[in-house]
Order: structure tokens, then C-alpha cells, then sequence
């Protein structure tokens, strides 16, 4: 039988969002399912209940109505106690969770017998799982509306601009944190023409920062800042205090600062203290992305905008939520590769299947069984190890790229080839006729000739040079003419002349029809390369 | 003309040859290089005909094969299309081949030419060796000829014990050869020549059935180098330095080619001509190799084209995929428009992408592709980072990742374009089967991949349908 999607009005308090969009719900109903929507559950996100009806969902006109319509629900904050108190047994949600946080949410939850799929417990390292990242999607736009929070607040331009009055130079902005956030503020920042530095400890995201727009900027300090699965760690009191150094010379400069650092299961860490926010210039922003856990910046409030020292200090832990309409399609969106997940049949019924990775991973309780936290993953989703060290180089050493084959040969190969070669050379001294010699010396030069001219040759023309190769080895017609009719001076009695005469004519005709066919299809394919 | 003059006129003949072949250097010189070519070739011929050793009798024979062969010749040039250059090289090193057979065979029964002695045996060794090579290079290129144009499959035909076959072959071959010096009248010589040369036949035939479609570059060259020896054996055979310093010049020529393309396939050349990936021996470690996990990412060929357009630096990587579907001329057309819009357009070629050396540059010259954005792959291999888009054109291990991060896989240490640095690559292919190496591509299945299915030809159509609307 199929199942009825619900998705409720989200009640926190500012809460914008919804977790589907008319748009998704039409195919939602492909996959089989009914969809029930609260009546003015996408109002604060501009999708009106008409909008949902069009797409095909039937309206619920309350609350308890929803839950009790619904055998899968679709929200995006975690349900509030009363909420869970109108959850049927055996419904299952999906929603933000944050099951280490919420340890009571959790077994309320359980107590209620439901089955709970946990969008931010997805194994993010998983690509086959990307596409249901919801923290990717909400991170991204957050790192987008801090950047625009940013210009709200700041004075100026973004851009450097030349005007008749003179020049305006561009606003630095400094990230702190180059993760799916810091890079979205990144580009964000960059598009709009301020000068972009950025930071992490993960060194290897510097490329990504480069790619963006931004300039990465170095700790000088050296430590390895992976903590696995994609997020950083914390790392040691040296490196801390090189950071500090640099954050502060950043601080001094910098019109914006944007900071992003978060450290998974810990509060955030202190990026900004008080001192480097006083050596700010006046009239500077600063938007505290990681309010909800303290703050990267000492004196942010969470939640609110303030002004200290002359610093504008944003600490708004609802950025997504600003940007509702955004926010809740791409959400959305993800929601609806979960269910293409979990209803590969298209028959608008769920299977939690405990072998997939990804849902593992996902369902936090099952059938009122916390399944938190999962086992850990098999050792076959890290392919990053390291390399042993002896065995990759080795083959790097060989792709070097230069003229001349024998480069490469080592001292003892090169002085065994010089072996045989003498030895060679000498057997044929010894035994071979004084006009064999006079050839085989004009051969061996030629074949020198050869390499030094062939290896010349540009790539690009080793077709035009194998046909013209072939041509000139239809020189053979040398060969076969001397043979046609040579001066025989008496010797006619025993000679098969007919034979000779026949082979050898056949012998022209064939590399006549090389010559001139492999100098003119030379001569055609030459005079197509044009600059 | 007298001797000293004829010699003279072919010294000229070989220092022509050798400036041809230095033209070949670059582009701009190459088209003077091809007529050096033609000078030093008919400064050849003409010395010969007037020279010492033809007389006037033999004049209207030598003009009548001439303008037959080469009207075929002409005829040939004219009318074949560049993605079928590699069948018309083999199969010009197939006439090569026949013609030292055919010379060397009238050189034998020829009995105006008498020597004595040591020189005796030189002289038939070297006919010997002279009908041998060019009866290799002759069945060994009408097979790869036949393989080229697809008239024999492309798979390779593996005899069981076929090393053992050879083996005997060559040790047969040994022994006639003796036996061919031991016999007096030529009468009795022909019987262990004709022998000889049926299993040089064989062997060439054998050889190259035992080679696969994307082994052929290294096939094609190393011809072309037998072509050459052949040359040099006859030239030896009729004691003329001439044919000797061209038969060296080609035959070095081709040898070099063989060895690049070798070294393009991190494999060596023995084990290329000794038979196909993925078979006997060679099975265990492609076993070995992890298979690659996850899912592909396919798109249209109007999302394509909205990548194309919103990129800045764009590589494009063709393979044999756009020879056979005939798309050179449709790319040129997307390459020109997206040039008129600021993109920055180039080609990355692969040495052993397509059947020949080179194959694909002549392509993309056919197609008007100005050569100056067409490049080697050492000279952009660094540039991917920077690429927004690199378009893969029916290619498929020249861009395998496998090559440099699995130390397993067959194809491992063979230099490949490395796409996959780019921000978003595209990866046009029919389907999902795996490349001549028998090898899964990691490439399909990472992140930024995207693969559009389908006729090279047909898609990149339809893209420039959707860029021109």
C-alpha cells in the first residue's frame, strides 16, 4: 500500500523553511507516494497552499491532522515534544536530529516507537550519498547569505572601481575555514570583486580555494589538519599559536571577516579574540558562522547582530533560513534522492535496508531502537591511505620525456650493448669481403643519420612522416629498373630474361604506385595543417 | 650517362631524402620537405634510367609500369579519406614488401650477376634475408590492412603455443637457409627459398593476427621499419648504397615511431608484438585490479553544451571513437564557435590515440583545426587543473586514472592524459564497456565526471545545435 509523505509547518520560532517544495512533490508522487502538506507549512518560504495542491498534495488543515495522515514525515528542524506527542507508532521522520547534541530527543523519540532518519548523520565521505548531503546544501547557502549579510552591514563596495572622482579600492575579505561554508563565501565574495584570502587547516583545500578565486593563506607551522571524513581536527598548542599570529595580521587588514571553523562533537574554536577585533578598522563586519556552537569570534552573540569596538558582529544562526525559498528547495531536493533511496521499487513503499551504507548510516533509531551511532565504516570507503613509499616513484621516473632513447639505460646495460656491437663489429671485420664493408659502413651511417633526424620530428606529423617514408621507400624501383634491361655483354644464353623481365616489371609498377601515391597523399595531408 | 655521374646524381638523391625527412620537423617546412622527397626521388629514377646499367630496350616496359602504378597511386591519394590513412599506409608497406620479394627472387635467377667466394655467399645471404624481410613485411601488412579497414576482426587471433610456433618457424628458416647456401644450380636453390619464403609469409601473418586493434600504432610503425630494411636488404642484394642509406633512413624511421608508441603504452616492444592485453599470462594481474565503485553521472547533450559555454579554458581529448564516428568536422565547428565567444579552446593528444602515429593530428588538420591549439601530451598535461571543461572524444585508457594511482592495474605507469584534473570532465562513449586494455575507468565513476552515451557524431550535433541556437 502506498505511503503518505507529511510534511509539517515548521514550528521553531524564525524558522522559514519547509521540507519539500511543490516542484519536488509532483515527484514524490511519481515514486508512488501520496503527499500530505500542513496548511501554510511553504507560506514563509513563498510556496502558497494552492502552489501544493497544484502539484498534486492534498492539504491538511492542522497539525494533528498532518501527523496523524502521515507514515513518513518530512521536516527540517527536529520535532519539539509535541510534536512527538502527535507521532503515530510506526512513522518514520526525516529531519536534522543532531542525535549527539539531543540525547533526550532521542529517547523520546525511541519511547514512541517510530523509526528516525537522521539527514545530518549521513556518511558524508560516500559519493554515492552526495546528492542527499542536506549539510552540504545548507552550508553552501550559508556561506552565500554571510557574504551578502556581510555587504548589508559594510559601507562600501565590494569591487575596486575607478570612477571620475577617483579610485575605490576593492574590500578584503579573510575566511576562516575553506569547507562546503568557507567556499561557498569564497566564491561568493569573489564574484562580487572584493580581494579573498582564506584559511584551513587542511592544507589540501588550498586548491579549491585557489580555484574559487581566493588566495589561501599558510599557517607557518607544519601539521597535518585532516581529521577524517572530511573535517578538520584540532590541532596542536604550536600550531595554535602561529594561527593566532596570523589571524591577527588578518585581522588588522581585512574589511570582512567571515568565519566558518567548526570541529564536529566540540564547541568552536576561538579564531577572533577581542585584541584583534579592536585592531580593526572601523565600519568592518565580521559574520560568525558558527554562532550556534559559541562562536569562532569572542565577542559574538549568537543569534543577533551587534556592534563592538566599531565592528559589526553577526552571529545570525538562521542564515539558511534566510534565504528560505532556496534553502528549502535544494533541501528538498536532497530529501527526494533520500526517498528515491529508499523506494528503489517506485511503488511508494520504504525499505530501510541495513546493508546500504548510506542508510545505515542515516536511521538513528529503528522501530523505536536507537541505532546510533553506526558501526564503523568499512575500511574500503577511505581509499586515501597513504602510498608505500618505495613503490610509487618509481614508475614516475620513467615517463620523463626526451630525445634520444638511450638516455635511460643504465651503465651496465649501455656497457653491454658496447659489448656485443664490438663483437659484432669485429666478426664481420674478420670474415666479410672488403666491398661488404664499404656498404655496410654507409649503413650503419645512414641508420645514425636516421635516428638523429627522425627524432625531430614534431608527434603531430608522424602520419605525414610514415606516408612520406614510404614513399621514399619506394626507392626499391631502383632496384627493379636495373633489372628490366641491363647491358648483358654475351652472357644472354643461360639468363630466364622473360622471368626477370616480368618480376621486375611487376616489381616497378607496385612501387610506382607508392611513389607517387604516398608523396601525393603526403603533399594532400600536409597542406591541411594550417595555423 | 656515365657511372661516376649516376653516382654522383644518387648522392644528391640521398642528401634530398634526409632534408625531406628534417623538413618533416615542423610544420611550416614540412610541405618543402615532401618536395625535396619528389626531387630526390626522380633525380633517382631518372639516373637509373639513363644510367650504365639500362639499356634502350627496356625503356618502353619501364614507362608503361611506371604510369600504370602510378595512376593507382594518384588515383589512391585522391580519393582516400583521412580516417582511412592508416589502411592506405599498410598497405602501401605491403606493396614495398612484395616489390624486395619480387626483386630479390629476379635477383637470384638472374645469372649475369656471377660472384666467387665468400662474396658468393654474401650475395645469397643477402638475398636470402632480402625475399625473408620483404615477404614479412608483405603478409604482415595486408593482414593489418585487412584489420584497419575492419575487414578482418579486430580481436587478436591467439594460436595455442603460438611462441613455440614462431619459434619453430625461425629455427626452420635457419635451416633452409643453409641449405639454400650448400645447393650449386639455382634450379636446386629455389626449393628452400620458396619454402622459406611461404613460412615468412605465414609468420607475418601469424604475427600480426596476434595483435589488437589498439596495439596497431605500434603494428603500423614497426612496418613502416620493416618496409625500410626490406629496402636496405635489397640494397645490399644489387650492391646500391642508394637503396641502402633510404632502406636505413625508413627503416630507422619506423623504429623510432615503434619505440615512442611503445613508450606511450608503458609496455615494451616485445611483449606488443608478442600478443594482446588481457590474455595467457597477462590475465592475473587485471583480475587483481580493484574494480572501481560507484555510480555514473550522465547528462544530455544541451546540459553539455551549457558546460561548454560557461567555461573559460576548455581541452578536448579525442580518441579512435572520433575517427570511426567521423566527428572531426563537427568538432572543429563547436571548437570555432566557442572561440568566438572567448573560450579558450585546445586539443590534447595522446601519441597512441587512434590506429597511427599521428592519426589524430591529421584528422583535426582535415577538419581546418589550426595546429597551434592542437598539442602534444606532455605540453598540456599540466594545463587540466586550470580547465573548466575536458571533453573526451571516444577515448578511453589514454585517460584512465588507473594508469598512475593503481599500481595494480595492467595499464599501470602508462602515461595518460589526466583529465580528471579538470573541473567537470566529459566523457563521450557509446556505452559502458571497457577500453581495448580490458580495464574498468575509474574516471567514469569520479565526482566531477560526466558521461554522455551515444554516437560521437550524433551528440556532438546535437551540441552544436544547441551552441548555435
Amino acid at each position: 500500500m502506498p505511503l503518505t509523505i507529511g510534511v509539517p509547518r515548521e514550528v521553531f520560532a524564525g524558522e522559514k523553511r519547509v521540507a519539500t517544495v511543490p516542484e519536488i512533490v509532483e515527484k514524490l508522487i511519481k515514486l508512488g507516494f501520496a503527499v500530505t502538506v500542513e496548511s501554510g507549512a511553504g507560506e514563509a518560504a513563498s510556496f502558497d497552499d494552492a502552489a501544493y495542491r497544484a502539484a498534486g498534495a492534498q492539504i491538511a488543515p492542522d497539525a494533528p491532522a498532518l501527523w496523524s495522515a502521515a507514515d513518513l514525515v518530512f521536516k527540517v528542524r527536529a520535532p519539539t515534544p509535541a510534536e512527538i506527542g502527535l507521532m503515530k507508532p510506526g512513522t518514520t521522520l526525516v529531519s536534522f536530529v543532531w542525535p549527539a547534541q539531543n540525547p533526550e530527543l532521542m529517547q523520546q523519540l525511541a519511547a514512541r516507537k517510530v523509526t528516525v532518519l537522521a539527514i545530518d548523520s549521513l556518511p558524508r565521505t560516500l559519493s554515492r550519498a552526495q546528492k542527499m548531503d542536506a549539510l552540504t546544501s545548507m552550508a553552501s547557502i550559508s556561506g552565500y547569505r554571510a557574504v551578502i549579510e556581510a555587504a548589508n552591514a559594510f559601507g562600501r563596495f565590494f569591487n575596486g572601481q575607478v570612477t571620475a572622482a577617483g579610485k575605490i579600492p576593492p574590500a578584503r575579505v579573510f575566511v576562516a575555514g575553506a569547507g562546503v561554508a568557507g567556499l561557498a563565501a569564497i566564491g561568493t565574495a569573489a564574484n562580487l570583486g572584493a580581494i579573498v584570502r582564506a584559511n584551513d587547516t587542511r592544507a589540501e583545500v588550498a586548491d579549491q580555494v585557489v580555484s574559487l578565486g581566493g588566495e589561501f593563506v599558510k599557517v607557518d607551522y607544519e601539521e597535518e589538519g585532516s581529521g577524517g571524513g572530511g573535517y578538520a581536527k584540532v590541532m596542536s598548542e604550536g600550531f595554535q599559536q602561529a594561527q593566532r599570529e596570523m589571524y591577527a595580521r588578518q585581522a588588522k587588514e581585512a574589511d570582512i571577516i567571515i568565519t566558518t571553523a567548526l570541529i564536529p562533537g566540540k564547541p568552536a574554536p576561538r579564531l577572533i579574540t577581542a585584541e584583534m577585533v579592536r585592531s580593526m578598522k572601523p565600519g568592518s563586519v565580521i559574520v560568525d558562522m558558527a554562532g550556534e556552537q559559541g562562536g569562532n569570534c569572542e565577542l559574538t552573540e549568537p543569534g543577533a547582530s551587534v556592534v563592538r569596538h566599531g565592528v559589526t558582529i553577526i552571529g545570525y544562526t538562521d542564515l539558511p533560513s534566510r534565504l528560505a525559498r532556496q534553502a528549502s528547495t535544494l533541501y528538498a531536493s536532497n530529501l527526494l534522492r533520500l526517498a528515491e533511496e529508499l523506494c528503489k521499487a517506485k511503488d511508494g513503499t520504504i525499505d530501510v535496508n541495513f546493508d546500504d551504507e548510506a542508510i545505515r548510516g542515516l536511521t538513528v533509531i529503528r522501530d523505536g531502537t536507537v541505532t546510533w551511532p553506526p558501526p564503523p565504516p568499512k575500511a574500503a570507503a577511505t581509499p586515501a591511505q597513504p602510498k608505500p613509499a618505495g613503490a610509487a616513484p618509481a614508475p614516475a621516473k620513467k615517463s620523463g620525456h626526451g630525445h634520444g632513447g638511450g638516455e635511460a639505460a643504465s651503465g651496465t646495460t649501455l656497457a653491454a650493448m658496447f659489448g656485443v656491437a664490438g663483437v659484432l663489429f669485429w666478426l664481420i671485420g674478420a670474415f666479410a669481403p672488403a666491398s661488404f664493408l664499404a656498404h655496410f659502413t654507409v649503413f650503419v651511417l645512414a641508420c645514425f643519420i636516421g635516428y638523429m633526424v627522425i627524432w625531430n620530428v614534431t608527434p603531430a606529423l608522424h602520419t605525414p612522416l610514415m606516408s612520406v617514408t614510404n614513399a621514399i621507400s619506394s626507392i626499391i624501383a631502383v632496384g627493379a629498373l636495373i633489372q628490366v634491361a641491363p647491358p648483358l655483354g654475351g652472357m644472354t644464353a643461360e639468363r630466364p630474361s622473360g622471368w626477370i623481365l616480368g618480376l621486375a616489371v611487376l616489381a616497378l609498377a607496385l612501387t610506382a604506385i607508392n611513389m607517387f601515391g604516398g608523396f601525393a597523399v603526403t603533399r594532400r595531408m600536409l597542406a591541411m595543417f594550417r595555423k | 650517362m656515365s657511372a661516376s655521374l649516376s653516382a654522383i646524381a644518387y648522392l644528391g638523391a640521398a642528401i634530398l631524402f634526409i632534408l625531406s625527412l628534417g623538413g618533416l620537423s615542423n610544420p611550416e617546412t614540412s610541405r618543402r620537405g615532401n618536395l625535396y622527397g619528389i626531387v630526390g626521388m626522380t633525380i633517382a629514377v631518372l639516373a637509373t634510367v639513363f644510367g650504365p646499367r639500362v639499356t634502350a630496350e627496356g625503356l618502353p616496359w619501364i614507362v608503361g609500369a611506371m604510369v600504370a602504378g602510378g595512376a593507382i597511386g594518384l588515383y589512391a591519394a585522391r580519393t582516400v579519406q583521412m580516417t582511412q590513412m592508416p589502411e592506405l599506409v599498410a598497405l602501401m608497406h605491403s606493396l614495398v614488401g612484395l616489390a624486395a620479394c619480387l626483386v630479390g627472387f629476379a635477383s637470384y635467377i638472374d645469372t649475369s650477376i656471377a660472384f666467387e667466394g665468400a662474396e658468393k655467399a654474401i650475395h645469397e645471404i643477402e638475398i636470402y634475408i632480402g625475399i625473408l624481410i620483404g615477404a614479412v613485411t608483405f603478409s604482415g601488412s595486408v593482414i593489418a590492412f585487412g584489420k584497419l579497414s575492419g575487414k578482418i576482426g579486430g580481436k587478436p587471433v591467439l594460436l595455442p603455443a603460438r611462441h613455440w610456433l614462431n619459434l619453430a618457424g625461425l629455427l626452420a628458416v635457419i635451416w633452409f637457409g643453409y641449405a639454400f647456401l650448400q645447393v650449386e644450380d639455382i634450379a636446386a636453390g629455389m626449393t628452400p627459398l620458396i619454402v622459406m619464403t611461404v613460412i615468412a609469409l605465414l609468420f607475418g601473418v601469424h604475427m600480426v593476427m596476434a595483435i589488437g586493434g589498439a596495439d596497431m600504432p605500434v603494428v603500423v610503425s614497426m612496418l613502416n621499419s620493416y618496409s625500410g630494411w626490406a629496402a636496405a636488404a635489397t640494397g645490399f642484394m644489387l650492391s646500391n648504397d642508394l637503396l641502402i642509406v633510404t632502406g636505413a633512413l625508413v627503416g630507422s624511421s619506423g623504429a623510432i615511431l615503434s619505440y615512442i608508441m611503445c613508450r606511450a603504452m608503458n609496455r615494451n616492444f616485445v611483449s606488443v608484438i608478442a600478443g594482446g592485453f588481457g590474455t595467457g599470462e597477462g590475465a592475473a594481474p587485471a583480475a587483481a585490479g580493484a574494480q572501481p565503485a560507484g555510480e555514473v553521472t550522465a547528462i544530455s547533450a544541451v546540459e553539455t553544451a551549457g558546460l561548454l559555454r560557461d567555461a573559460k579554458q576548455v581541452i578536448i581529448v579525442p580518441g579512435y571513437g572520433m575517427a570511426v564516428a567521423q566527428a572531426q568536422h563537427t568538432v572543429y565547428e563547436i571548437t570555432k564557435l566557442l572561440r568566438e565567444k572567448g573560450v579558450n579552446v585546445r586539443f590534447g593528444i595522446h601519441p597512441v590515440a587512434g590506429r597511427m602515429p599521428g592519426h589524430m593530428n591529421v584528422l583535426l588538420a582535415e577538419a581546418k583545426v589550426p595546429y597551434d591549439i592542437v598539442l602534444e601530451m606532455d605540453e598540456i598535461n599540466e594545463d587540466f587543473p586550470d580547465t573548466d571543461v575536458a571533453m573526451v572524444i571516444g577515448a578511453n585508457d589514454i585517460v584512465n586514472p588507473a594508469a598512475e594511482d593503481d599500481p595494480t592495474s595492467p595499464i599501470a605507469g602508462m602515461p595518460v592524459l589526466q583529465v580528471w584534473k579538470a573541473k567537470t570532465s566529459i566523457v563521450m562513449k557509446r556505452s559502458m564497456a571497457s577500453g581495448y586494455a580490458g580495464v574498468d575507468n575509474p574516471l567514469f565513476y569520479k565526482d566531477n565526471n560526466r558521461m554522455l552515451f551515444g554516437d560521437a557524431k550524433k551528440m556532438l550535433d546535437e551540441v552544436l545545435g544547441v551552441l548555435k541556437g
